[in-house]
């Protein structure tokens, strides 16, 4: 019997259009070779995360307007951003379990003809990865291990945090982008405060402490010997690779570590070319770590 | 919190306060706080910030120095990480108190960062909490990606008007950077 394709309802977010088609460039193409098909949310808007701190009903009603819309078209819905995951996933759950909540937020989609159901699921590209396609169809998708590279992850923390409410990896030691970039071949080092946050989410009030953090973490990761981070949110990528050159200048100092998706590592190992994966579009070169594959 | 060095007024204390914050979603534990201080050893902004304390947020709240925590900028850099929620050992859920504390906060104060400001405008007119730019959709098209999904800016705009935003945002004067 034909196994059954898994199907998903892509939700891009805001940062992937604005900023970063390199991410969502090369997630289609591994998604696609391995089987994954991806179908356009026909009717989109911001997850919601960027109103909760201004006042959270909005944020949940935005929320549930996505999921309302994924319910109808009857799919489960796939993010790459940890943020969209977090809020979606925790939204999904709440109004799900919680009838007070979901009655007063169904008061607001009667607006619009909608009613918050329950129906549908929300994943992450690394639940997709890990869950659905597993571990054994990946490696054997693998071509071209990666076997010269050692590699640094960052999970971030929407997609593990709060454990109560997301109860997947583990929030202190994550270990599934780790195990994720093992069957690429790479060696996947262990460093010292792995699970930190990148700090992005505050940069619009202040820079000097996300700078920081982020500093810090290249730090423990050039202590260990790592030719490169792999992250798997675009909000931490940004942090890390956008925002490089400036925190940079704000230590004077040099840094240089390229920051990749993780699909597109996982694409170099599956044998499709750095333009394939639009590893060109990366604001510092993987110019080494290219020659050395 | 960069005020804490002040003398505390009983004339300033809303006894009060602890109890409205408690029915609020998200916070409902917070009179569990025992001030191990756990949450602040292990908060990532705390490291690197003077005046950012979460146990000091949870004490001023207990305590009820209400008008101070509420026009508290500090409230502002808590970077959603939600460490001290997995770590607090009372489960106490700390950043979603500093969530409830900062709606509460822009209601009170009639004031917010510029940054929700802006991101508010865009999500109104676009739908996405960015303005994609006109090079980017066509790039997309270059790299052979699909368009951009279609927005209903139109239904974002009806969210912020039944969830009362809009009129928080009429009402809020802006701020811009918080040390």
């Amino acid at each position: 019997m034909a196994e059954e394709k898994p199907r998903y309802l892509i939700f891009l977010g805001c940062v992937i259009p604005y900023r970063l088609s390199s991410y969502e460039v090369s997630t289609r193409k591994v998604l696609q070779a391995l089987g994954v098909e991806l179908v356009e949310m026909p009717e989109y808007n911001c997850c919601g995360f960027p109103m909760d701190p201004v006042n959270h009903d909005t944020m949940l009603t935005l929320a549930a307007r996505n999921l309302c819309v994924a319910e109808r078209e009857g799919l489960n819905i796939l993010t790459l951003c940890n943020g969209c995951f977090g809020t979606l996933y925790k939204v999904n759950k709440t109004l799900k379990e919680e009838e007070e909540e979901r009655e007063k937020i169904n008061g607001y989609l009667k607006e619009f003809g909608m009613e918050f159901k329950g129906t549908i699921e929300v994943k992450h590209l690394v639940h997709v990865l890990t869950e659905d396609i597993g571990f054994e169809k990946i490696k054997g998708a693998v071509k071209k291990p990666l076997t010269n590279l050692r590699v640094a992850q960052h999970t971030g923390c929407h997609i593990v945090r709060p454990k109560k409410l997301i109860g997947k990896d583990d929030p202190e030691d994550p270990k599934l982008l780790k195990e994720l970039i093992r069957l690429t071949g790479a060696k996947c080092l262990d460093y010292m405060d792995e699970a930190e946050c990148c700090g992005n989410p505050i940069i619009g009030v202040n820079e000097t402490i996300p700078f920081s953090m982020a500093k810090e973490k290249f730090d423990h990761i050039m202590d260990v010997g790592a030719q490169a981070l792999i992250t798997v949110c675009p909000f931490c990528h940004m942090m890390y690779d956008l925002n490089q050159p400036r925190i940079e200048r704000a230590f004077n100092t040099k840094i240089g570590i390229p920051v990749l998706h993780y699909p597109q590592l996982l694409g170099l190992a599956m044998g499709f070319t750095p333009e394939e994966l639009a590893i060109n579009e990366l604001r510092v070169k993987p110019t080494q770590l290219l020659e050395q594959i | 919190m960069s005020q804490t060095s002040q003398v505390i007024k009983a004339e300033e204390l809303d006894p009060k306060f602890k109890y409205e914050i408690s029915k609020i979603h998200g916070a409902e534990k917070l009179m569990l706080c025992f001030q191990c201080g756990t949450c602040t050893a292990d908060c990532p902004v705390s490291r690197y910030s003077e005046f950012y304390r979460p146990r000091k947020i949870a004490r001023m709240v207990q305590l009820g120095l209400k008008d101070r925590i509420l026009s508290d900028k500090h409230l502002w850099i808590c970077t959603t990480c939600y460490t001290c929620i997995d770590h607090c050992p009372q489960d106490v859920d700390v950043a979603h108190v500093i969530r409830v504390l900062r709606n509460m906060s822009v209601k009170h104060t009639n004031l917010m960062p510029l940054v929700y400001k802006e991101l508010a405008g865009n999500l109104m007119k676009s739908g996405f909490v960015y303005m994609i730019p006109e090079s980017r959709i066509r790039r997309r098209e270059q790299a052979g990606l699909p368009p951009l999904p279609k927005t209903k800016p139109d239904e974002v705009a009806k969210v912020f008007e039944l969830t009362g935003f809009t009129k928080l945002l009429e009402n809020s004067e802006t701020f811009e950077k918080v040390e």
